[in-house]
């Protein structure tokens, strides 16, 4: 859908406030108007341009899923790249071209002794150069104050049971370090490839909400 | 005496986690361009700890009625204008020209 | 030299895997990165996990020099919660400063 400007402004019209259509959809907030004002006046200051913005939404645009789950289908399949996994994120995730910028990423491993489910209580830390931005669900008051103290409720309402024999270990994202669960390879996945390996681990998974996805699955 | 600050909720009851997810809108997206960018080692212009101080300091009603990200550009307004990166005049004049501009957009279109 | 961010310091904290530490019982307002619920716990090292500058102070805009040593403490969700209905096996592991934590008995 296209319509007509009449700005008076001498700046192209691309540049600084690009036509948003999703304004046009419901009413614009004060934040909306906010954001918009401030990432004006910072191009306008000559803080950033319009193109760095752009650059960095298309950054985080390209993060998602599956690039966590490429990785950990490695991990699957490689118990050398698991180990260097384990040891160190960063370089690892390099080794298969996946920049993960500055912020530290720490791997758990679910096990059969250990399930991992990983939480930011005070605000919603979250690997997102891993997996991309975080659902809302993840930054809810729900799940920020009841997965730290009963994780299993929580956990069973994504549809998750842990068995007793098994310790259930919350991760309270608290400081610098994010987290990433590695989850369990499921059974009857013998001989696959990394590919559709990569098809069964879920975003979830690598929260630990939810296990890897079964062969029945997909 | 202790106290809990309104953000450190870990602990705290509350309902059944609802699993419901929206995309993220545009302005949201620019929402958190402006902070990476703002936080690069180059400029610091903002850090990540001053974001979250800034989110604290809304104070408990606003922190319940504003979403993720309009507390994120609060919280980062309110720390460019402390530090002058901004000023209040500044952003007052681009905030009535953003409504006016957006307000005759809407019009137009309909 | 410096050492990064994240870079691992095995001995140069105070605390070590294995040593049992108790939270600071101390409620003060401000940016804190230690979660109100874990305060005066008792809980086990897991491993140092580098040293970072301080983000109380960098929440002010200060430089949050010189680095603190991050520990990730383990606490039995059973001593950290009244009733916690669960196996006794089930913990939670956080992120805490040196400064946050005692040596505990």
């Amino acid at each position: 859908m296209s319509h007509d400007h009449t700005h008076d402004h001498d700046h192209d019209h691309d540049d600084a406030h690009p036509y948003q259509p999703d304004i046009e959809d419901f009413p614009f907030s004060e934040r909306m108007v906010m954001t918009q004002a401030v990432a004006e006046l910072i191009i306008e200051k000559g803080i950033c341009s319009a193109d760095e913005l752009r650059a960095q939404i298309e950054l985080m645009d390209s993060r998602e899923p599956g690039l966590g789950a490429k990785l950990v289908a490695k991990t699957w399949v490689d118990p050398d790249y698991k180990a260097r996994v384990l040891e160190d994120v960063a370089a690892a995730a390099a080794e298969i071209g996946i920049d993960i910028g500055e912020i530290p990423i720490k791997a758990i491993e679910n096990t059969d002794d250990v399930h991992n489910v990983v939480v930011c209580t005070l605000c919603s830390c979250y690997p997102r150069m891993l997996i991309g931005l975080p659902p809302d669900w993840y930054k809810s008051r729900a799940y920020r104050s009841r997965t730290v103290k009963e994780p299993r409720k929580v956990l069973e309402e994504f549809g998750t049971h842990i068995a007793d024999d098994v310790e259930v270990r919350v991760h309270d994202s608290t400081a610098d370090l994010r987290y990433i669960v590695l989850p369990a390879r499921p059974k009857g996945t013998e001989g696959w490839d990394e590919a559709k390996l990569a098809e069964l681990i879920t975003r979830d998974s690598m929260v630990g909400v939810t296990p890897a996805k079964s062969p029945e699955d997909i | 005496m202790t106290i809990r600050r309104h953000h450190d909720m870990g602990g705290l009851d509350a309902g059944s986690v609802d699993a419901s997810e929206h995309d993220y809108a545009m302005w949201e997206k620019r929402v958190d361009a402006i902070v990476k960018v703002l936080s690069t080692p180059e400029r610091k212009l903002l850090s990540t700890d001053e974001l979250r101080r800034g989110i604290e300091e809304l104070g408990p009603g606003v922190y319940d009625e504003l979403s993720y990200y309009e507390r994120w550009i609060s919280s980062a307004t309110n720390i460019l204008l402390e530090k002058g990166t901004i000023t209040v005049d500044e952003l007052a004049t681009k905030m009535a020209e953003v409504e006016a501009r957006w307000t005759k957009d809407r019009e137009s279109a309909s | 030299m410096d050492e990064g961010p994240g870079e691992r310091i095995l001995s140069a904290g105070r605390y070590h895997p294995g040593d049992r530490v108790r939270v600071r019982e101390a409620f003060p307002p401000g940016h804190v990165r230690t979660p109100y619920f874990v305060r005066g716990c008792a809980g086990e090292v897991q491993e140092c996990a580098g040293a970072y500058p301080n983000p109380e102070e960098l929440a002010y805009g200060r430089d949050g020099k010189p680095d603190i040593p991050l520990y990730r403490v383990s606490f039995l969700q059973s001593e950290v919660w009244h009733g916690y209905d669960g196996p006794g096996a089930d913990t939670i592991v956080i992120d805490i400063y040196e400064h946050w934590l005692e040596p505990a008995q």
